[in-house]
């Protein structure tokens, strides 16, 4: 943050590379002295998680691609002779296919935390909007990942997702029959899908890139929300968010290990094992959990909005739901960021969590009745969070006052008692 | 310091940060196994064990070949000549002074009777696979009447031993038996 | 203070309201499919659960039980279900039935397959060994329509992953801690034991046969397979439906999970092995941060 670097090149090799190729400058500023709040929580451990995660899922996609038959005659007796033949294959497909809900439950909690600590906002809304990048790209990615085994759902999955496009007015089939190289989906849909399944984890991969540089530029929002005034409020990230972001690996790791060998099926839908059959649609298709929130929106516009048809509209409203967020750092006109200084928004922060929770739950639901208008309500609740309570609450509400710095909160806390030191000075220093 | 200040019981410490750190070694190492040994043929490939073929039609001097393993097998039911053109080299003479014949005892000599099977010695069956560098050596060719390497230039014999070029071991036997006198089943 | 007073107030009652109208809409569309006259929603009864040997963390099969199962299978169900994946190798591997290498082979030989040309270009016959396939009863999907009255008898490989009575709320919640993954083998034993007659007024169209347990419809095309002592069991187990479900579901569950075992044995190790290294990082974690007050 503070722009200097404290790195002093020692050994010879590091003193030849510094003069052709400073990289072992870049890993140390990045992961050795870089400054960290000292006040973070578990919650800022999700960072670390999400970069294992893409790297776990990237490690055993490589892997199951070398098994894999991308053509829709064998696709599926393929992904079984993973499961059943190929050595260590169950392990490796179980963990690929966790591995993706592991990736979502990370981010999810890891995009809460920045919203209850406004993390979003000055100087770090470019960050933000990466991160909403990030989670289209993996949202593009898990969808086409979720055909590749050419069971029912990957297929019907594929149909409707792709069925979109056709709501755009005049260009909409022409799209939509170009995304699926023919009137429906098929071989050639499978093997582009596959083609840009294997592609996009490394967008995602640059773009994590850019989520990490920017953070570093703008530095770590923190529990309190305030800016960082010293190097007290400090500590390097080597030893001690290294060693805290491990400790919370390890845990995430024993919770993935719960659903990869106790519950392996536990996310997935039985349909998905039986083989893809253009002729037969399952009584009812439900996407994988993690878009649930957002077929519930989709589904729950079912009237015409003047000359925009329910169809249209739905679309519209699911993509609105993930665009709304870019506009989030303007949206939300307090000046406060964290949720403990705002007594007024941390109510609606939760009502807004339950929100999304609910609409997951009734995306599940099939479309009838009740649930129909219980995704309706939710709905509008989940747009008007964005659009008319968080503009609002900027000028109703009054926020509780902020702690001079964060080594004075934290002192304030521990009674005085814990030892003021200078933590920020690197340990490896005299 | 955290980690240069506590004075009171620095073993205690050191243990911990070494238990944790070989710990964490030995479960990456172990997380990594998998994803190498997948690389492995799978259970379904080495299910692949034999194969029968109908030896009856194939005249002396003539040679088939089959696909054994994904490798091709030549079977070739060798002339009295060239029967006895591969008994009457001394094995000294031999650059590979073993039989390389799955059939026989690993330390078994070249000799021809322990390239062929005793009493079917007119019937050859070797994987035809230059022991070089992996290429399929044309049959009937070379300067011993036997196998010529074209890829880089080794020349095999009437019982399929290596006799000159770079290739360092004879053409090996793979499991064969006899299932009657016109079936040869190979693996 | 009044003015906070008023803003909590409308907070509350805003979430309160959106709360209220959301579950209210969901508990009028649940208490509206209880009431509904004709069933819609199936299956019209959920299945019972079964003990099962392979159940929880430290499941096992019963290697006896999947023994009688795929008998119950070749007797039973194979003149109509085809298994395509499995292959008759897997009868003899770890983890399975536990039939020697030499049993397994013996099992494969009573079927033939067509396997290539011979020289003339004629199709090849040979008994089947142990990397070939169970055989299929029909050569195509739609002769095993024609022989069943227009429906398709599924393959048999995966259908104890393929299929599973949604669980709704709170089950599916609970069945994370449990952990409940036996949907499948449930299912399969409640719909082998669940054929019974129609209650009055519903009638069975014909060719169908009512069972309140098939997943999705009330009736399916499927007549009753098993009856008492339809299969020779010699080792003294009652030779009883309930049994022979219980039987085949095992062994069906296998077939879809022939590494079952070797996963929740590696899974118990992987466990302990981070449950240790978690503790011992949160140990030096506490070591490392004991100065710095945060």
């Amino acid at each position: 943050m503070s722009g200097h670097s404290t790195y002093e090149p020692r050994t010879g090799v590091e003193k030849w590379l510094e003069r052709r190729l400073p990289i072992v400058r870049l890993m140390h500023d990045t992961a050795v002295s870089y400054p960290t709040p000292r006040n973070l929580n578990y919650f800022w451990t999700f960072g670390a998680i999400l970069v294992f995660m893409l790297v776990v899922q990237i490690l055993t996609g490589v892997v199951l691609a070398m098994h894999y038959a991308a053509n829709s005659a064998v696709a599926f007796q393929s992904v079984e002779a993973i499961m059943r033949d190929v050595n260590w294959g169950w392990l490796l497909r179980y963990m690929h296919a966790n591995g993706a809900s592991m990736f979502f439950i990370a981010v999810f909690i890891h995009m809460f935390k920045a919203m209850y600590y406004g993390s979003y906002k000055e100087p770090r809304e470019l960050l933000w909007i990466l991160g909403v990048i990030i989670l289209l790209l993996m949202m593009a990615t898990a969808f086409m990942g979720y055909v590749l085994p050419w069971g029912q759902m990957s297929f019907w999955g594929a149909t409707v997702i792709t069925n979109f496009f056709t709501a755009i007015p005049l260009v909409g089939e022409p799209i939509q029959t170009l995304l699926i190289g023919g009137f429906a989906v098929d071989n050639a849909t499978l093997n582009r899908f596959f083609s840009l399944h294997y592609l996009l984890p490394f967008m995602i991969f640059g773009v994590v890139i850019l989520h990490i540089w920017a953070l570093h530029v703008s530095g770590q929002n923190n529990p309190l929300g305030i800016d960082t005034k010293s190097e007290k409020d400090t500590v390097p990230f080597t030893p001690y968010a290294t060693l805290k972001d491990v400790f919370a690996l390890v845990v995430f790791c024993l919770f993935f290990g719960w659903f990869l060998f106790f519950q392996p099926n536990y996310l997935g839908h039985p349909d998905n094992y039986i083989q893809a059959n253009p002729l037969v649609t399952p009584a009812h298709i439900v996407p994988e959990w993690y878009f649930l929130p957002f077929y519930a929106i989709l589904r729950a516009i079912t009237f015409d909005i003047g000359p925009i048809n329910s169809k249209l509209g739905g679309v519209i409203a699911m993509f609105g739901s993930i665009a709304i967020l870019v506009f989030l750092p303007w949206l939300d006109t307090s000046k406060v960021r964290s949720a403990r200084f705002r007594p007024l928004f941390k109510i609606f922060f939760w009502v807004f969590a339950i929100t999304c929770v609910m609409l997951g739950w009734l995306g599940s639901r099939p479309a009838e009745g009740g649930y129909v208008l219980a995704a309706q309500l939710f709905t509008a609740y989940y747009f008007a969070h964005f659009l008319i309570v968080l503009p609002l609450l900027g000028f109703l509400e009054t926020p509780k006052p902020l702690p001079t710095s964060i080594t004075d909160a934290v002192l304030a806390k521990n009674g005085g008692h814990a030892h003021p030191v200078g933590a920020a000075a690197s340990p490896e220093k005299h | 310091m955290a980690n240069t200040a506590s004075p009171a019981d620095p073993t205690r410490r050191d243990f911990l940060y070494l238990t944790t750190g070989a710990m964490g070694v030995v479960g990456t190492a172990a997380a990594l196994w998998p994803f190498i040994d997948q690389m492995n043929p799978d259970a379904s490939t080495r299910a692949l064990a034999s194969i029968e073929v109908d030896i009856g039609a194939i005249e002396p001097g003539q040679s088939i070949t089959v696909q054994w393993r994904g490798k091709p097998v030549f079977i070739r039911n060798r002339t009295p000549e060239e029967i006895e053109a591969a008994k009457s080299v001394p094995l000294a003479e031999l650059r590979d002074p073993l039989a390389r014949n799955d059939n026989a005892a690993a330390d078994a000599d070249a000799s021809d009777a322990n390239r062929a099977t005793d009493g079917m010695e007119n019937i050859l069956v070797m994987v035809g696979v230059c022991t070089h560098l992996g290429c399929i050596p044309l049959g009937q060719q070379g300067e011993y009447g036997g196998w010529f390497c074209p890829c880089h230039g080794s020349h095999y014999d009437t019982a399929g031993r290596i006799r000159k070029g770079p290739a360092p071991e004879n053409m090996h036997v793979p499991v064969y038996t006899f299932v009657n006198d016109t079936r040869l089943r190979i693996g | 203070m009044t003015k906070t007073m008023i803003r909590w107030a409308a907070a509350a009652v805003l979430g309160v309201g959106l709360g209220f109208g959301g579950f209210a809409a969901v508990a009028q569309e649940e208490h509206g499919a209880e009431e509904a006259h004709a069933p819609t929603h199936f299956p019209i009864y959920k299945p019972e659960y079964v003990d099962w040997s392979f159940a929880g963390p430290f499941g096992t099969f019963d290697k006896g039980q999947l023994q009688r199962g795929y008998k119950v299978y070749k007797e039973v169900c194979a003149s109509c279900h085809s298994m395509s994946l499995v292959k008759f190798r897997n009868l003899a591997e770890e983890g399975g039935p536990g039939f020697t290498e030499e049993q397994a082979k013996v099992l494969a030989a009573e079927y033939t397959i067509v396997d290539g040309v011979d020289d003339s270009g004629e199709p090849l016959e040979r008994p089947r060994e142990l990397k070939d396939p169970f055989p299929s009863p029909f050569p195509n999907d739609n002769a095993a329509r024609a022989s069943n009255g227009g429906a398709l008898p599924p393959d048999f490989s995966l259908i104890a992953k393929a299929r599973a009575v949604e669980r709704g709320f709170p089950q599916f919640v609970f069945d994370i801690f449990v952990p409940y993954q036996e949907q499948g083998p449930d299912y399969i034993h409640a719909l082998l034991t669940g054929y019974q007659d129609p209650p009055e007024g519903v009638t069975v169209p014909e060719g169908q046969y009512y069972n309140p347990y098939f997943i999705s419809g009330m009736s399916l095309a499927m007549a009753p397979p098993l009856s008492d002592e339809v299969v020779e069991y010699t080792d003294g187990t009652p030779m009883t439906v309930d049994q022979y479900s219980k039987d085949v579901a095992a062994f069906l569950m296998w077939a879809a999970e022939p590494h079952l075992e070797a996963r929740k044995r590696l899974g118990f190790h992987a466990m302990i092995f981070m449950a240790v290294f978690a503790g011992l990082l949160y140990l030096t974690k506490r070591k490392v941060w004991r100065d710095v007050a945060h």
